[in-house]
């Protein structure tokens, strides 16, 4: 999305909700719930979401994203049809799953669920080496947004190892990499005058270093 | 057609939520839990705790800089959404702001869940590529010489900006200081 233009003016809205309906409450609800049951990961489920075709994607508001990616996540691994959607009621029998007790929301939110893992090596790079975005552009699920790519930056920070979605959302195991802030220069991105820059956070993969 | 197509999507909700309940996979009760939380429990007023002690304290403020995620556990806001933090400090010669141009990453644990603007294309698109027009956009004029940093959360890491101690505030208490953070300050699309 970064850097697309056209989308127009920034609506805002004053002593916003945090929800703007009954049916976003229970979305919202129901894809922390299921996530919880362990049948899906947090990369997969964000992939679920943002693997639509452009027009669909944007068409929809933000909770209708989630519902969509929810029943795609149900769909996928067989505990939901589209046939029981329509009739509104259970068909197929139930499969076992871990459900989330009421009473564990608190801590298990409390918890959260950090991704920093051990490290397997050295990182490759430090503070202030000059690194090349990779030009990339996969199938499958990433998070190294399109207009970094093929840019050159500079590491602002080394965070540690941490899950690496490209395959975490792919096979589901971790592969735990070196995640860096790099900062661009808006000059660099857009050829910008302005005073500006971008940061990202990058996994090791998605850098060269700058020869 | 808006107004059917919404309708639809109630209907799919709700059948999604009557569906999952009878195959067992889910519980009504926690998901009233869940909306609980986060409609009026977790919100901005946290993460003003954390500017108003990071302005009054020196020490809190040296912390919060040097590991973010440790001094915000300290008062008690940790969890999901907000595991690895980092805080950001602007100054009259830098300013930060925050965007997730892939979603709608957001620390929730100190500012809640985002609102609709922070999540649509228009906010998400231009950030990046013109944040001096979009800080305008909000009232926000800076001085040509200020820096502006915009911190796109790609990974786990959430951001929290420090915005600048408003003057005429040094006799206020930590509470009085809290009450004059907003969330958008945080975010650093105002300035207090």
């Amino acid at each position: 999305m970064g850097g697309n233009q056209g989308f127009g003016p920034i609506e805002r809205e004053a002593d916003e909700p945090a929800f703007h309906a009954e049916w976003e409450r229970r979305a919202f609800a129901l894809t922390l719930a299921m996530g919880a049951t362990g049948q899906w990961n947090l990369d997969q489920s964000r992939f679920a979401r943002e693997d639509r075709e452009p027009a669909d994607y944007l068409s929809r508001t933000y909770y209708e994203i989630w519902e969509a990616g929810l029943v795609r996540l149900l769909e996928e691994r067989g505990l939901l049809s589209e046939e029981e959607i329509q009739a509104g009621h259970a068909i197929d029998t139930a499969r076992e799953v871990r459900r989330l007790a009421a009473e564990d929301v608190e801590p298990l939110l409390t918890r959260g669920g950090g991704v920093e893992r051990e490290p397997a090596g050295e990182p490759r790079f430090a503070v202030g080496d000059r690194v090349r975005a990779r030009n990339t552009h996969p199938l499958t699920h990433t998070r190294l947004p399109r207009y970094v790519r093929g840019h050159v930056g500079t590491i602002e920070r080394v965070h540690g190892a941490h899950v690496y979605p490209d395959v975490h959302a792919v096979t589901g195991e971790e592969d735990p990499q070196w995640l860096y802030t790099v900062r661009f220069t808006a000059r660099e991105l857009w050829g910008s005058e302005e005073n500006a820059s971008i940061t990202v956070d990058a996994w090791e993969p998605y850098l060269e270093r700058l020869r | 057609m808006h107004g059917s197509h919404l309708s639809d999507t109630q209907r799919r909700v709700r059948a999604l939520e009557t569906i999952l309940t009878e195959k067992g996979y889910v519980d009504p009760a926690t998901l009233d839990a869940l909306i609980e939380t986060y409609e009026s429990k977790i919100g901005p007023r946290n993460g003003a705790r954390v500017v108003a002690k990071a302005w009054a304290d020196r020490e809190y403020r040296d912390w919060l800089f040097s590991d973010a995620s440790a001094a915000i556990a300290s008062l008690g806001f940790t969890g999901r959404q907000g595991e690895h933090m980092v805080a950001v400090e602007n100054t009259p010669d830098v300013h930060n702001m925050v965007v997730c141009t892939l979603c709608s990453c957001y620390p929730w644990p100190v500012l809640g869940l985002p609102p609709v603007w922070y999540k649509s294309a228009p906010y998400r698109s231009r950030a990046v590529a013109d944040p001096r027009g979009v800080l305008r956009e909000f009232g926000v004029e800076l001085p040509e010489k200020t820096e502006i940093r915009v911190w796109d959360s790609t990974a786990e890491v959430r951001y929290l900006v420090v915005p600048m101690r408003p003057a005429g505030t040094d006799g206020l208490s930590e509470d009085e200081l809290a009450e004059r953070v907003t969330r958008d300050g945080m975010i650093g699309t105002a300035v207090l």
